[in-house]
């Protein structure tokens, strides 16, 4: 990997994206939407929102879409016609500008979540075609906490492309990954060469405030630890955590069609509906709110890491600021870092 | 020009009324237009409006719900519900955007044949003049990947 | 917000209740739901224009009903809540102590009678931009209307937090979970978010009481509850009955008159 050392001016840098667009290529980048900000595909670069901390949805539906169509069938009398979408058309060349690094570290758990074990075509293909331009982070809020969980406002992990902010309108621009590379010499007459630069006077700080490492070792042994119960009281059983959350990857199948054409649709799903786990036996093992809290607090920092070596937050804090009930997941891993007992 | 455009309509109707009255209408030997599928409820105050929305999802261009005339219901009241149903449902598909023009409404009973051709007919012309629907259609092809 | 703790902390110690559900403070500027269970807990309450949420939509929650007798601090349009979900034969009349802040002193609303007096002299206001949202709607024209609502609901992700935030959706299992038949598509298309939000405003007509929970809930931005207030406001305006006004109110929609009228049946 590479890393060159260049600098952009913010006008080239627009430039450069409104080249990306003429060439036929998908730009998502961040629009505003009222007083929320979220990727979407854009013609006119003029529109690109820079002054945001975190969009409101995850990009991770790049990769990994609220609906997707995994097959279809026809029926013709007695014969069926079922076609793959994942050996469809190829994914469409896309660019996303402006992920942060904790965005593009999730992009990352999610590209080998559906990697291991079982690849799947249909995020592999998106993620071949995907570039990812990521932004690092001059500010923060009080929801943040990547730096408890291994990322940093800085971090190039996930990214072809990462952009630091310097002075005077300009950019550092570090090329990641040989796909990031190749993007950058296509366009480099909007690149000067830099000499290298510390990307941390220009970040901002974010206070590491629990170990990750030590919130796994205390979370094992944990599972009838009273501390659930309590925390989960306000929490009224909706997905949106789970859906603006950049790395959960949790889906549903729905068939739909009539016996002459239909589709397998793949649909996100939340641990955290009161059906997630309802058998058709109609026995239900997470049958309260704190079991499916319990389930999303473990399965992130306890299970995922056990099973994968990959922690399962990147601590964007999109979950807690979404939240209708103010359930604030950087609290509760602070109160199981002081209340849950050493293993 | 001739507008040649021949719409398809699906009716809801119920079995004890409206049905009866459409036999009627054939045993009649009353001619009329054959743009419409019936579909038999045993009462109007079974139809969900999800079947409308269903109904325009797959292509229908029109759709018509009829039943007993108010007090002559085979289950006493059940389009007594379907009648404030259909009142708040109207109203809100307005709210949504959705033109409720091309779903008519009505009362025939099971005598009333001759009603039933006149209920197709009108429905079939206006709805021909109003032309295919295609933008709940389409809406409902949207928004996967 | 110091009577409000005061009078939490009589009814805890008294053992006239076991839990009151309140707001304390929440992340950043936010409040978030409390449940205070014992009497030196009281001083996280607070009480201030932040605090706007539904609470009542803990009241059906089994793992609060397991608490005891609760004791619910309410906005107006809680109060109103309440006598809903009262009327709806999903709350007894003795089964919650409703507290209310009036000029400085917490009055306890504890009966049919002082509930709908509360109520009646504390309709429901709309802000001037909820006011102005749905004055601007019913100026576009019906096509513009679809346009519109295609748009908000293009960025639904079916979360249900406007479902699960709404105290009167308190089905065990909705409709859309429902796949025999299903009548719903809880795919996040364009086809699944219409049919759900059409499904939820008829669910809620005549029963919507009007406290923008669910706006406040949707994590992008629909503005959810002009649709059931419209809902809401058709039944009201057809069959003369507003909800969450009387405890023995027989709601709108499971009931009709003979001389419900209309110009739309042939």
């Amino acid at each position: 990997m590479s890393i060159q050392n260049k600098v952009v001016t913010h006008e080239n840098l627009l430039n450069f994206l409104g080249e990306i667009i003429a060439s036929g290529k998908e730009l998502y980048a961040p629009q505003r939407k009222g007083l929320k900000t979220y990727f979407h595909p854009l013609n006119d670069v003029q529109t690109i929102v820079f002054d945001y901390i975190q969009t409101t949805l995850s990009p991770k539906s790049l990769l990994f879409p609220k609906v997707e169509r995994l097959l279809s069938y026809t029926r013709d009398g007695k014969q069926i016609h079922v076609t793959d979408s994942s050996e469809q058309k190829q994914a469409p060349d896309r660019i996303l500008f402006g992920s942060r690094p904790c965005d593009a570290a999730g992009l990352q758990t999610v590209t080998e979540f559906f990697r291991r074990d079982n690849p799947d075509a249909f995020i592999q293909r998106r993620q071949n075609a995907l570039t990812i331009i990521s932004v690092s982070c001059t500010k923060s809020n009080e929801y943040c906490f990547c730096t408890s969980v291994g990322i940093s406002p800085g971090d190039t992990t996930g990214s072809d492309i990462l952009l630091t902010p310097i002075e005077n309108a300009r950019y550092f621009v570090e090329a990641v990954t040989e796909k990031g590379s190749l993007l950058l010499a296509q366009y480099e007459k909007y690149f000067e060469k830099s000499e290298a630069i510390t990307k941390e006077p220009h970040l901002v700080k974010v206070t590491k405030t629990f170990s990750s490492t030590e919130i796994s070792e205390r979370l094992t042994g944990s599972f009838d630890n009273p501390i659930w119960k309590d925390a989960s009281l306000r929490c009224i059983g909706c997905g949106t955590c789970a859906y603006a959350c950049p790395v959960c990857s949790c889906f549903d199948i729905q068939d739909e069609g009539t016996n002459k054409k239909g589709d397998r649709l793949r649909c996100w799903d939340s641990c955290g509906f009161s059906l997630f786990t309802l058998h058709t036996s109609g026995h239900n093992p997470r049958s309260t709110q704190s079991e499916r809290w319990r389930q999303r607090v473990m399965h992130k920092f306890s299970y995922m890491p056990e099973q994968s070596g990959m922690l399962g937050c990147v601590g964007c804090g999109r979950c807690s600021m979404s939240c209708p009930a103010d359930m604030n997941l950087k609290e509760q891993l602070l109160e199981i870092a002081a209340k849950v007992e050493d293993v | 020009m001739e507008n040649t455009f021949e719409p398809k309509i699906v009716a809801f109707v119920c079995n004890w009324c409206t049905y009866a009255g459409a036999d009627l209408t054939g045993t009649s030997r009353i001619k009329y237009a054959t743009n419409v599928r019936i579909v038999r409820f045993p009462c109007t105050g079974r139809i969900d409006y999800n079947l409308l929305l269903k109904a325009f999802a797959q292509g229908a261009d029109g759709v018509i719900v009829s039943g007993c005339h108010p007090n002559d219901c085979h289950y006493t009241s059940g389009n007594f519900h379907a009648r404030r149903r259909w009142i708040v449902f109207r109203q809100m598909m307005e709210y949504m955007g959705f033109d409720m023009s091309r779903v008519k409404f009505s009362w025939v009973s099971a005598a009333e044949g001759a009603k039933w051709a006149d209920i197709v007919n009108t429905t079939v012309q206006e709805i021909r003049d109003l032309g295919p629907s295609k933008e709940y259609a389409e809406m409902s092809r949207l928004g996967v990947v | 917000m110091q009577v409000l703790q005061q009078k939490a902390k009589e009814l805890l110690e008294s053992g006239k209740v076991q839990v009151v559900i309140g707001y304390g403070e929440g992340t950043g500027e936010r409040v978030r739901p409390l449940f205070v269970r014992t009497a030196e807990e009281v001083s996280k309450l607070v009480w201030d224009d932040r605090c706007r949420q539904n609470l009542a939509v803990y009241l059906n929650k089994p793992e609060i009903k397991k608490m005891g007798m609760p004791a619910l601090i309410a906005t107006p349009v809680v109060v109103h809540t309440v006598i809903q979900l009262i009327a709806e034969h999903q709350l007894k009349v003795d089964g919650v102590l409703t507290l209310v802040v009036e000029n400085g002193s917490v009055k306890e609303l504890f009966d049919t009678t002082s509930l709908e007096a509360y109520a009646e002299s504390h309709p429901v206001i709309f802000p001037p931009f909820v006011k102005q949202e749905i004055k601007t709607i019913a100026e576009m024209s019906l096509h513009e209307r679809f346009k519109f609502w295609q748009d908000e609901f293009s960025r639904c992700i079916k979360c249900y937090a406007c479902r699960s935030a709404c105290p009167l959706c308190y089905c065990e299992r909705c409709i859309t979970d429902n796949n025999q038949p299903q009548w719903i598509s809880s795919a996040s298309h364009a086809q699944g978010n219409f049919e759900w939000h059409v499904n939820r405003a008829m669910h809620l007509a005549g029963r919507c009481i009007q406290c923008g929970s669910c706006t406040i809930a949707c994590p992008v931005g629909i503005p959810i509850g002009l649709l059931t207030i419209e809902a809401s406001r058709i039944v009201g305006t057809e069959f003369g009955q507003q909800p969450g006004l009387k405890c023995d109110a027989v709601p709108a929609m499971s009931s009709f008159k003979v001389e419900d009228t209309e110009t739309f049946i042939k």
